[in-house]
């Protein structure tokens, strides 16, 4: 049972808070500009490499520098809206997405170019994990990181639920032709977007690089668990996203614990297939996401 | 003069042309009702406003001044708003949240417009902490209506408030409407209900085919026969029209079918 919770339930847990921050870019990109941004996993890369320079330069703890990266990031971000995305606004959405494919390619070249392909790491050593109530074990690079995502996703509540700009941003996701009639200033809640997105991605990618470590690939990894996730709880909806991020990291953990005889279901190795399965399925049977007529 | 002028507007979405040149006016404190067949264009004659089509020629005046190329934020910052027939509220978003939205370009204390609204919608009031997409079709109506208000707008555009209404509702929505004109508001409204909408009407125009046909007072069009064959369902029976004035109009086509979603 211990193992169970020990070497499934909470790396499925740890897993699925960085799907969820990740998540919530991906589907307000969709719900707002409409447009599926492939981008989005190199923006996590980005942020990582970011921290890791911080870290370089000043010393500081990877949760110390995690504010600036996602600054960094979060700036980037704005930049390639206004050079590269904006000129495509008017055209149809199939050209953002292509854009955003070349961006993926571009972000990842710069990278690989910037700080070179070896692995590098952010948290160098092995920590002993907390042993709590004799049994449950949990490292503290692990409680820092479900810790940050809860305060990141909880930021993100405040921002969505009580600020001018936020609820705006959750109008224009229900429909943009109407937030444009109603007066919003469409611009700038697609800037409020990149921001929330890429800031949040860079988060995700600081996040995994303390759990594993810096590679120019881990932003691409972690795409399509990612989009699964959006899918799952519901393009557009950033609440559902976070749900939906918790589902399949836990799900992909899961399908590897030994649920029938000694053996795991599912060799950890097919774990990727787990979150692709459930949005192939999600996209056939339920494409408007597991929340379907609730509205959050 | 006229709060709002469309001046020989002609154009449409990409290559097609819905309008031919048309041309109408909203006069200060007035009703005015455009009413044709499907497809007359009067929707998009509503859109030209807020410049979403692409016009090929004429102008929109607002107060004297050309906003015919205005981006559509700016022309509700100058106090036209709009409701569109359908996707015409946030429906994710509370009640609360969509007024909060229609008061989005208001930089001052908007609480006591949105007393207000609530004064007019009271079934609103009970709901505000709802999500707008869980609510009927009519109070839905009422929601995307007060978005529209919060603004004091300095007139209002209405596509088809009654579309797939129950006829109590529309009595109901057509109340309010005039409530809002008699608050000062000049409306400017697309109805298939023909007759009730042209019941209320200070002025109201025929649109076929993307062409004006035929414009007169609303009982002036009530009268007519030409409009009692095409859009009142009793052909030749212009003094029923005419004594029709308060009917729930039935049969004059209104229910498109549309479920207000």
């Amino acid at each position: 049972m211990m193992d169970f919770i020990n070497f499934h339930l909470m790396p499925g847990i740890i897993l699925g808070s960085i799907y969820a921050l990740g998540g919530i870019g991906i589907s307000m990109t969709f719900g707002i500009l409409r447009f599926a941004n492939f981008a989005h996993g190199e923006t996590m890369t980005l942020g990582a490499y970011f921290a890791f320079t911080l870290i370089q330069l000043t010393g500081w703890h990877p949760i110390a520098v995690l504010p600036f990266a996602m600054i960094l990031t979060a700036v980037v971000a704005l930049g390639i809206d206004r050079v590269f995305y904006k000129p495509f606004r008017a055209r149809p959405a199939i050209m953002l997405v292509i854009a955003s494919f070349g961006m993926m390619l571009m972000i990842r070249s710069a990278i690989q170019f910037s700080w070179g392909v070896q692995l590098k790491s952010l948290m160098p050593g092995i920590q002993r994990p907390y042993i709590l109530f004799d049994a449950l074990r949990i490292s503290p690079k692990h409680m820092l990181i479900i810790g940050s995502a809860l305060v990141l996703m909880l930021a993100v509540h405040v921002l969505l639920s009580r600020t001018k700009i936020g609820k705006a941003m959750r109008a224009m996701a229900d429909s943009p032709e109407l937030a444009r009639l109603t007066g919003i200033d469409t611009e700038m809640v697609i800037r409020a977007t990149w921001v929330v997105g890429a800031s949040l991605a860079a988060a995700a990618g600081v996040l995994l690089a303390i759990d594993t470590h810096v590679e120019t690939m881990m932003g691409f990894k972690l795409l399509l668990p990612v989009f699964a996730a959006a899918i799952l709880g519901g393009i557009g909806r950033p609440y559902g996203a976070m749900a939906g991020g918790l589902i399949i990291g836990i799900a992909e953990e899961l399908s590897s614990y030994a649920w029938i005889g000694n053996e795991p279901l599912l060799a950890p190795g097919y774990k990727a297939g787990v979150a692709f399965a459930i949005m192939v399925a999600m996209l056939i049977w339920r494409p408007s996401g597991l929340f379907r007529g609730k509205v959050f | 003069m006229a709060v709002l002028e469309l001046d020989n507007i002609t154009g449409g979405y990409g290559e097609t042309e819905i309008l031919h040149g048309v041309s109408l006016k909203v006069e200060a404190a007035a009703v005015t009702v455009i009413i044709g067949p499907n497809g007359a264009g009067k929707s998009t004659a509503m859109k030209a406003v807020f410049g979403l089509l692409r016009l090929s020629a004429g102008r929109v005046l607002l107060d004297g001044e050309d906003i015919t190329s205005m981006a559509t934020e700016q022309v509700v910052r100058h106090g036209v708003c709009y409701v569109p027939q359908t996707a015409n509220i946030f429906p994710s978003l509370t009640v609360e949240e969509n007024l909060e939205m229609g008061a989005y370009v208001r930089k001052d204390d908007y609480r006591p417009r949105m007393a207000e609204i609530y004064d007019l919608f009271p079934p609103l009031a009970e709901k505000r902490r709802q999500a707008a997409g869980t609510l009927s079709g009519g109070q839905r109506q009422m929601v995307a209506m007060g978005k529209a208000l919060m603004l004091k707008p300095k007139i209002l555009l209405v596509d088809e408030p009654t579309a797939g209404l129950s006829p109590k509702f529309r009595g109901e929505i057509f109340r309010v409407i005039q409530d809002i004109n008699s608050a000062g508001v000049p409306i400017l409204m697309v109805e298939q209900n023909a007759k009730q909408a042209l019941s209320i009407a200070d002025r109201a125009y025929v649109l076929v085919d993307g062409r004006n046909r035929l414009e007169d007072t609303g009982p002036g069009l009530l009268a007519n026969r030409e409009v009692a064959e095409m859009f009142l369902g009793a052909g030749g029976a212009s003094v029923g029209a005419a004594s029709g004035v308060n009917g729930s109009g039935a049969g004059s086509g209104a229910g498109s079918g549309a479920n207000g979603a």
